[in-house]
């Protein structure tokens, strides 16, 4: 029957999972070597756990999830987080540094009536997460190979080196040298190099990649004339709360 | 039938996007309580987008969405460039439609086929349709792709597109590149047109309501990528910028998202039924001659048979890609520099699921000021629930089970974005 899988959805805009149903070419297969136990983004069926792998979608952004996902962990063989959101708290994580109450106020005209947190958290601090894949969002190669691995038994093939690595082999010339400000030495690959292939400096989607010199890369954008705040806002965006971003934001926050 | 309560719930809403349930309370014969729960957690996007530069509204906004991000970022590009004064080329207005039908072709297949089609099949999903019918499931997925495949070549990517920026482009595709495309439209378009017929084999509850129709008026174009408008079936007719004026937004208990009322008119219906109630006349030969085909009146009022409506403007936006992708000339420059104007507007654009509208103050320096965003789902809220005590009255003698699917389908009807909303849904009928 093969391995059970469940896709759970905590604070997202749904695009993660919605990768598992744009695998248009691989979908039916995947489908005919797994069971889906909980997707309800695609079906009303389930099945009980324990299940042997759960895909975890999204930010815990509330009590409810924050106890969610520990109760998901006691249930699940392994627990792959998908996306900014699972990995870094995602763009929700802006509210980390902000007034929750006063956010609320903005947006709601009765914030009583709301359940939430102060902050935006991905997994990995409530829980320990098996395999994180970054990026806003995910990529559909790195989301089939998970999947791949999990059903080979084999370690999945999840890149930790730069968004450069990418240009190089797909022979974009850098856009950073050309004069456009581009996060890619620092990002994580796995998108493709996309926004250098478009004439456009990568925006870091895909969270830092490891031991990312974000220092340096800075120090190279304010030479090119960056201010301060493009600095921070370009940081502190959808992998914001990831330490090495949020570190380096800091920098800029002045 | 006694005075015993009768629940008729859902707590967890399937095959819709977001987290949201419904809950049905009847008393004897009497509809006691009829609420769409939206549990989806607050997120907080209008607080996130002041103090940001005005550039970053589409990739910000995107995020509200993964099944819809295209209808997030060109309601902001709209916004941002009215409020800086600006007008683009034809070309790159050509280009935004484009990379829209492939949205609208993404969305409606994975809704027609994947999200809808159990309902009136009778299956949990399309993964069990796949095991009998595995040829339905690939249409789909093919369809799927082709609309994905659009917003790759003209976004970069499919979810959260990559190069489209206020002004334009980052960098315009080659006339070569968009031709590339054709084969695989002309096949969606064949394939659109037999899903009309297919959809019409469907069986659709007997049930009709008199909606309040709302859409954008694009000018003499269906409407998709904009409108400078707001119109409805009933008179209401105003310029966008008007658009708070004339909806207001009601934050009830049950709902972490704003419910969207006309003032003085109550709920309304934006979406495929509205779109098509008041632009039939706009629509391809090829659209309306399959709307005529399978005999679909101008104007539909049986909420179920939204899926049919989906499917001609799944045609429509076919029919528009190979068009658009004909007419197409790279333009010289991609985009046109946007230097920032202190100034608000509002900007909108006709999301697969109905109108989406942002608005925008930003200082002269280009920071945002502040944001205000009212998703299609927000405004449908009021009338979805209508929709289910309409349903629910006309329906009583059907079993709990019976009932509670039918009112789960009934919500999907509107192929909802609770996501989006939320900034919506679980399904529960208690009768008493």
């Amino acid at each position: 029957m093969g391995p059970t899988i469940a896709v759970w959805k905590f604070s997202s805009c749904d695009g993660c999972q919605l990768t598992l149903l744009d695998c248009e070419d691989e979908l039916l297969g995947i489908l005919g070597r797994v069971q889906i136990a909980y997707f309800p983004e695609a079906t009303r069926a389930e099945i009980e756990g324990p299940w042997d792998l759960s895909l975890v979608e999204g930010s815990v952004t509330t009590p409810e999830e924050a106890e969610r996902i520990k109760e998901i962990r006691e249930k699940s063989g392994l627990v792959v987080a998908i996306g900014a959101c699972a990995t870094a708290g995602g763009i929700q994580a802006l509210r980390n540094w902000a007034d929750v109450k006063e956010y609320a106020s903005t947006v709601y005209a009765h914030p009583e009536y709301l359940e939430t947190l102060a902050t935006s958290t991905p997994h990995s601090d409530h829980i320990a997460v098996d395999l994180e894949l970054q990026g806003c969002p995910i990529s559909k190669v790195q989301l089939v190979d998970a999947l791949l691995a999990v059903l080979a038994g084999r370690r999945p093939n999840v890149p930790t080196d730069a968004v450069c690595t990418e240009c190089k082999r797909r022979q974009t010339p850098c856009v950073q040298v050309l004069g456009t400000p581009c996060l890619g030495p620092v990002t994580q690959a796995g998108c493709g190099a996309i926004c250098p292939a478009f004439a456009r400096g990568c925006y870091g989607c895909f969270g830092p990649k490891e031991t990312p010199n974000t220092v340096s890369l800075a120090k190279r954008w304010s030479e090119m004339g960056a201010s301060e705040d493009t600095l921070l806002r370009a940081f502190r965006t959808f992998n914001g709360y990831k330490p090495a971003f949020r570190e380096e934001s800091a920098r800029h926050d002045g | 039938m006694t005075d015993e309560t009768r629940t008729i719930k859902t707590d967890y809403l399937a095959r819709v996007e977001g987290e949201g349930g419904m809950l049905i309370r009847l008393k004897g014969n009497e509809i006691e309580e009829v609420k769409l729960n939206i549990f989806e957690p607050p997120r907080f996007f209008e607080a996130f987008l002041r103090g940001r530069y005005f550039t970053e509204a589409p990739d910000i906004t995107a995020r509200i969405c993964g099944i819809c991000p295209v209808a997030y970022q060109t309601a902001a590009i709209n916004s941002m460039e009215s409020i800086c004064g600006v007008t683009v080329e034809p070309q790159i207005k050509a280009l935004r439609r484009l990379l829209y039908c492939g949205e609208w072709i993404e969305s409606h297949a994975l809704h027609i086929y994947m999200l809808h089609a159990p309902d009136f099949l009778g299956y949990p999903s399309a993964i069990e349709i796949a095991k009998d019918a595995p040829e339905v499931v690939e249409t789909a997925l093919r369809l799927k792709k082709i609309g994905n495949h659009i917003m790759t070549v003209v976004g970069g990517r499919e979810i959260h597109p990559i190069n489209v920026k206020v002004g334009g482009f980052y960098k315009a595709p080659s006339k070569a590149e968009l031709e590339a495309m054709v084969p695989d439209l002309e096949w969606a378009l064949e394939t659109s047109l037999e899903t009309v017929k297919w959809a019409n084999t469907l069986d659709f509850p007997d049930f009709e309501m008199d909606y309040e129709f709302a859409a954008l008026d694009a000018a003499g174009v269906y409407p998709i990528e904009g409108g400078e408008r707001f119109v409805s079936n009933r008179g209401l007719d105003i310029p966008i910028d008007e658009f708070y004026e004339h909806v207001v937004e009601e934050h009830v208990k049950h709902a972490n998202a704003l419910q969207g009322h006309l003032k003085e008119r109550g709920s309304f219906l934006v979406g495929p039924l509205a779109r098509y109630a008041l632009w039939y006349d706009l629509l391809s030969d090829e659209a309306r001659g399959a709307a005529e085909g399978v005999g679909l009146p101008k104007v539909v009022k049986n909420p179920f048979k939204s899926i049919l409506v989906r499917s001609v403007e799944l045609v429509e936006a076919c029919v528009e890609a190979l068009r658009l992708i004909r007419e197409y000339e790279q333009p010289a420059e991609s985009s046109i520099e946007v230097k920032p104007k202190a100034g608000a507007a509002c900007g909108a654009s006709e999301a697969p699921r109905g109108t989406l509208c942002h608005r925008y103050e930003i200082d002269d320096e280009g920071i945002i000021l502040d944001a205000t965003i009212t998703p299609p789902t927000a405004q449908n809220q009021p009338q979805i629930e209508a929709d289910l005590r309409g349903f629910v009255g006309q329906f009583m003698d059907l079993s709990n089970e019976e009932l509670t699917l039918r009112c789960e389908q009934a919500i999907r009807n509107y192929d909802p974005c609770i996501s989006c909303a939320t900034h919506f849904l679980t399904l529960e009928i208690e009768r008493g």
